[in-house]
C-alpha cells in the first residue's frame, strides 16, 4: 500500500500557458518518507493535488501517468490523505471528536467503528483534549493537529503533508512535527512539502528535488542531496540547513524618537505597554501568541484606538485621529495578510495609490511607481492582478505599497512570515537599507532568524490572559 | 466589529432533547395558523403558552428575554408606523400627537400587531436557543433525508461566520493605511463599504473553496453513502410534540373565533 509510480507526469491548469509540473517520473515505494523540495513554482503542491486525486480531469491538462497502488489517483482517494497549510478551512465540525469522524461518517464507515477510531486518531497525534472540545477554542498548532488526526482516522497507504506548519507559529509548528513523527508507522508512506527543510529533516529519509522547467533535478538521501545541491537550492529560496543569512545591524546609533506608546493598553488585548521606536533603529516586537503583538503594531500604526495610555508620533495629536492619507506619509503600515491591504485590480495601480491620494502630481506618481517596480522587482507583474500573484510577490508589494508615500516609520506585522529564503533576505536587505537611510522599522515577529539578523532592540511581550 | 455565533445552552429538560427537526415543525405548526388573524387574543393566549412551556425547554425566562429584546425595536416601530399612517381612526381619541389622531383603534390595531410578532417569533427563537447546530443538521439528513451535502455543507460554512468579523475590522484598518478613508462624505463611505465588503466576499469565497477541497479530500464527494457517527432519532414523543403544537394553535384560533374576535387578515 502507499506505491506511487510517475511516468513522465505533467499537469497543466486550465487556461495557463506554463506547466505547473511537467515530465517527472519518480518512484516511491510502501513506507518511504520523502520530502519534496524545489523553488516556488516549481509544481511541487499541484503533484500533491494529483497525488491526492484533487485535480479534476476537466480543471486542466494532463501528461504521461500518475498511479497509486497501479490505480489513477481519483480513483485511489481511499488510500490517500492529505494535511493543508491553513488550519482554519481543514475542520469542518464544532467539537473536536466530530470533526475526526467526519471523514469516517464519508468513507461510510460502520457506526460502532467510528468512535473507537476517533479516539485512536486522537490518541495517535497527542491530541491533548476530549472528544467535546470546541474546535473553536483551539490554537492554530493544535487544530492542525485535530485535522492531522482526522486524516490519519482515515488510514491512509499514503499520507500528503502540504507545508503543514507554514501557518503556525514556532511552538505551532513544533506541536505538528511532535504529533506527525508520533504517529507515523511503518505502514505509511509520507510525501512532506516544507520549504523550512530543518523543520522536515527529522521527519524523513529521502528527498526529491523538482526542477522548475520539469523534470527532477535530484533524488536520494538527505545528505548527499544537500552536499550536491545545497548551495543552489538556497540561492533559489529553499531554507537548506547550514545556510544561515548574514546579519544586517546598524552601522550608527539609533536617532530621535519617532513614535512613543506610555502605558498604552487595548481592553482584553494588550497589557499596558512603554515602548519607543526610533529612526535608524530596527525594533523587533516579540513574544507568544495572545500577549498582544499584533494589536499594538496596530496601535503604533494610527489605526486602533488605544483604551488608555498615550500615543505620540509628533504634531497633530494621537495617530489615530489623523486623516488616512496623512498617517501615510507619516507612518506605514504592512500587514501579515498582503491580500487585506490591496484595494485595486492592478499592480501598478496598487502603488500609485497612495501619492495619488495625497496629491502628488501625475509625474511624480509615475516616477515613484516605475521605481518601487525596480527596486521590489515587480516591473513585469505591473499589470497583474494583484491577487493573483505568489506569496512572495505579494509580501513585496505590500512592503511597496507603503513606502510609495516615503512614511519615516514603518510598522510590519511578521514581514517574514512563511516566505522563502530568497523573498527573506531580499526583504531584511530593503528593511536595513531603509534604516540605514534614517527610517524607523518597527517589526512584530516570532521569526528567530529576523530578530538575529536584523534587530537592533528587542521588546518582548507577555501573554496577558 | 465582532460576530460571535449564537449559541445554543444544551439541556436535558423534556423538550429541549426532542429531535431538532421536530422541534422546528412544532415551531412553525404553532406559529403558522397565528398569522390567519389580526385580533390581539389569539396571540395573547399563544404567548401564555409559549411562556409556560418554556421551563420544559430547561430555558430562562431571562435567557429568552436577552435573545428577543431586538423584538422590542421591531414593536416600537409598529407603534410608530401605525400612528402615523393607520388608515382607520375608529374608536374615541386618546390622545392628539401634532398632526396624529391616537384613537383607541389604532391602538387595539397596534397591540395586536406587535403581539403577533412576539407570538410568532417566540417559538423559532426558544428552538434554535435549544438545538446544536450539529444535532439539526444531523436531524435533516437522517430524519427528513435532506441532502447531506447541503445540510453539512451549511454547517461547516457557518463554522467560518465568526472569521468575517474580523476579517471586516482588518480590511477596513488596511483600507485606513493605504490612505484610503470616507471623512464624512457619504457617497465615499458608501463606495468604501461597497469595496470592503467586495473584498471581505473574495476572501470569503476563497476560504469557502479551500475547505470544500479539504472537506473532499475526506471523502465528502465520494459517492459512499455515508454512514452516522451521531444518532438522531424520530420518536413517539417527537411526533406528540409536532401534533401538540398544532392542536394548541388550532385551539388558541377556536377560542377567537367562538367570541367572535377573529379578524382575517385576508378580507
Amino acid at each position: 500500500m502507499g506505491d506511487v509510480v510517475l511516468r513522465g507526469f505533467g499537469w497543466r491548469h486550465a487556461g495557463r500557458k506554463a506547466w505547473a509540473v511537467r515530465g517527472v517520473d519518480l518512484r516511491i515505494v510502501h513506507g518511504e518518507r520523502v520530502l519534496l523540495l524545489g523553488p516556488s513554482g516549481a509544481g511541487k503542491s499541484t503533484l500533491l493535488a494529483a497525488l491526492a486525486g484533487l485535480l479534476p480531469e476537466d480543471s486542466g491538462e494532463s501528461e504521461g501517468t500518475v498511479e497509486i497502488d497501479g490505480l489513477d489517483p481519483r480513483k485511489a482517494r481511499e488510500r490517500v490523505g492529505i494535511v493543508f497549510q491553513d488550519p482554519q478551512t481543514q475542520l469542518v465540525m464544532s467539537r473536536s471528536g466530530d470533526d475526526v469522524a467526519f471523514g469516517l461518517e464519508n468513507r461510510g464507515v460502520p457506526a460502532g467503528e467510528i468512535w473507537p477510531r476517533v479516539d485512536e486518531a486522537l490518541h495517535r497525534v497527542g491530541f491533548g483534549y476530549g472528544r467535546d472540545r470546541p474546535t473553536g477554542a483551539l490554537s492554530g498548532g493544535e487544530q492542525q493537529r485535530l485535522a492531522l488526526a482526522g486524516t490519519l482516522a482515515l488510514r491512509p497507504g499514503l499520507l500528503l503533508l502540504d507545508e503543514p506548519t507554514a501557518n503556525l507559529d514556532p511552538a505551532g509548528a513544533a506541536l505538528i512535527r511532535a504529533a506527525v513523527t508520533r504517529a507515523l508507522d511503518d505502514d505509511t508512506t509520507l510525501i512532506i512539502v516544507e520549504h523550512r527543510v530543518a523543520d522536515a529533516l527529522t521527519l524523513v529519509d529521502r528527498v526529491v528535488v523538482l526542477e522548475p522547467g520539469g523534470g527532477v533535478r535530484a533524488d536520494g538521501p538527505p545528505g548527499a542531496v544537500f552536499a550536491a545541491h545545497g548551495d543552489r537550492l538556497a540561492d533559489e529560496g529553499v531554507w537548506v540547513p547550514g545556510h544561515p543569512v548574514a546579519p544586517r545591524k546598524a552601522v550608527t546609533g539609533p536617532g530621535s524618537p519617532l513614535v512613543r506608546a506610555t502605558a498604552v493598553t487595548l481592553h482584553d488585548r494588550l497589557a499596558p505597554t512603554t515602548l519607543a521606536a526610533h529612526q535608524s533603529e530596527v525594533l523587533a516586537v516579540t513574544g507568544p501568541n495572545g500577549s498582544g503583538k499584533s494589536t499594538l503594531a496596530l496601535l503604533l500604526g494610527g489605526l486602533l484606538k488605544p483604551t488608555s495610555g498615550t500615543i505620540d508620533a509628533g504634531p497633530g495629536g494621537a495617530p489615530h485621529r489623523w486623516r488616512a492619507a496623512e498617517l501615510t506619509t507619516r507612518i506605514g503600515s504592512v500587514f501579515q495578510d498582503p491580500e487585506h491591504q490591496f484595494v485595486t485590480h492592478r499592480v501598478a495601480d496598487e502603488l500609485a495609490l497612495g501619492p495619488r491620494r495625497i496629491g502628488r502630481p501625475e509625474a511624480e506618481v509615475r516616477r515613484v511607481v516605475d521605481d518601487l517596480l525596480q527596486r521590489l522587482r515587480l516591473e513585469k507583474l505591473a499589470g497583474a492582478n494583484p491577487y493573483t500573484l505568489s506569496g512572495g510577490e505579494a509580501r513585496r508589494l505590500s512592503v511597496a505599497t507603503a513606502l510609495a508615500t516615503a512614511p519615516r516609520l514603518l510598522v510590519l506585522d511578521e514581514p517574514t512570515f512563511g516566505q522563502d529564503r530568497r523573498t527573506w533576505i531580499e526583504l531584511a536587505d530593503l528593511l536595513a537599507g531603509l534604516r540605514d537611510d534614517g527610517h524607523g522599522i518597527v517589526a512584530v515577529t516570532h521569526d528567530d532568524d529576523f530578530v538575529a539578523a536584523l534587530a537592533d532592540s528587542v521588546h518582548h511581550l507577555e501573554r496577558t490572559a | 466589529m465582532t460576530l460571535t455565533l449564537p449559541t445554543f445552552e444544551a439541556s436535558t429538560a423534556p423538550l429541549a432533547r426532542r429531535n431538532p427537526v421536530a422541534k422546528l415543525a412544532a415551531a412553525l405548526l404553532f406559529s403558522g395558523p397565528l398569522i390567519a388573524t389580526l385580533d390581539p387574543l389569539t396571540p395573547t393566549i399563544a404567548l401564555a403558552v409559549e411562556l409556560a412551556v418554556l421551563p420544559l425547554f430547561g430555558m430562562r425566562y431571562g435567557t429568552l428575554f436577552r435573545r428577543a429584546w431586538p423584538l422590542v425595536l421591531a414593536a416600537g416601530g409598529i407603534v410608530i408606523t401605525l400612528v402615523m399612517f393607520a388608515a382607520e381612526r375608529t374608536g374615541a381619541t386618546v390622545a392628539t400627537l401634532g398632526p396624529f389622531e391616537v384613537t383607541t383603534g389604532v391602538l387595539v390595531t397596534a397591540l395586536g400587531m406587535v403581539l403577533r410578532v412576539f407570538a410568532i417569533a417566540l417559538p423559532g427563537i426558544i428552538v434554535f436557543a435549544t438545538t446544536d447546530p450539529t444535532d439539526l443538521a444531523d436531524a435533516l439528513v437522517q430524519n427528513v433525508r435532506a441532502p447531506a451535502r447541503f445540510a453539512i455543507g451549511a454547517l461547516a460554512a457557518f463554522r467560518l461566520v465568526p472569521l468575517l468579523g474580523e476579517e471586516w475590522q482588518m480590511l477596513s484598518l488596511a483600507r485606513r493605511a493605504r490612505g484610503v478613508d470616507a471623512g464624512r462624505n457619504p457617497l465615499a463611505k458608501l463606495r468604501l463599504f461597497v469595496s470592503t465588503a467586495f473584498a471581505l466576499l473574495v476572501g470569503a469565497l476563497r476560504r469557502g473553496g479551500r475547505l470544500a477541497v479539504a472537506m473532499d479530500a475526506r471523502g465528502f464527494d465520494a459517492g459512499t453513502p455515508r454512514t452516522y457517527a451521531r444518532r438522531q432519532t424520530f420518536g413517539r414523543a417527537d411526533a406528540a410534540l409536532m401534533i401538540g403544537a398544532t392542536l394548541v394553535s388550532a385551539a388558541a384560533l377556536t377560542t377567537t373565533v367562538l367570541l367572535g374576535l377573529f379578524r382575517p387578515i385576508v378580507g
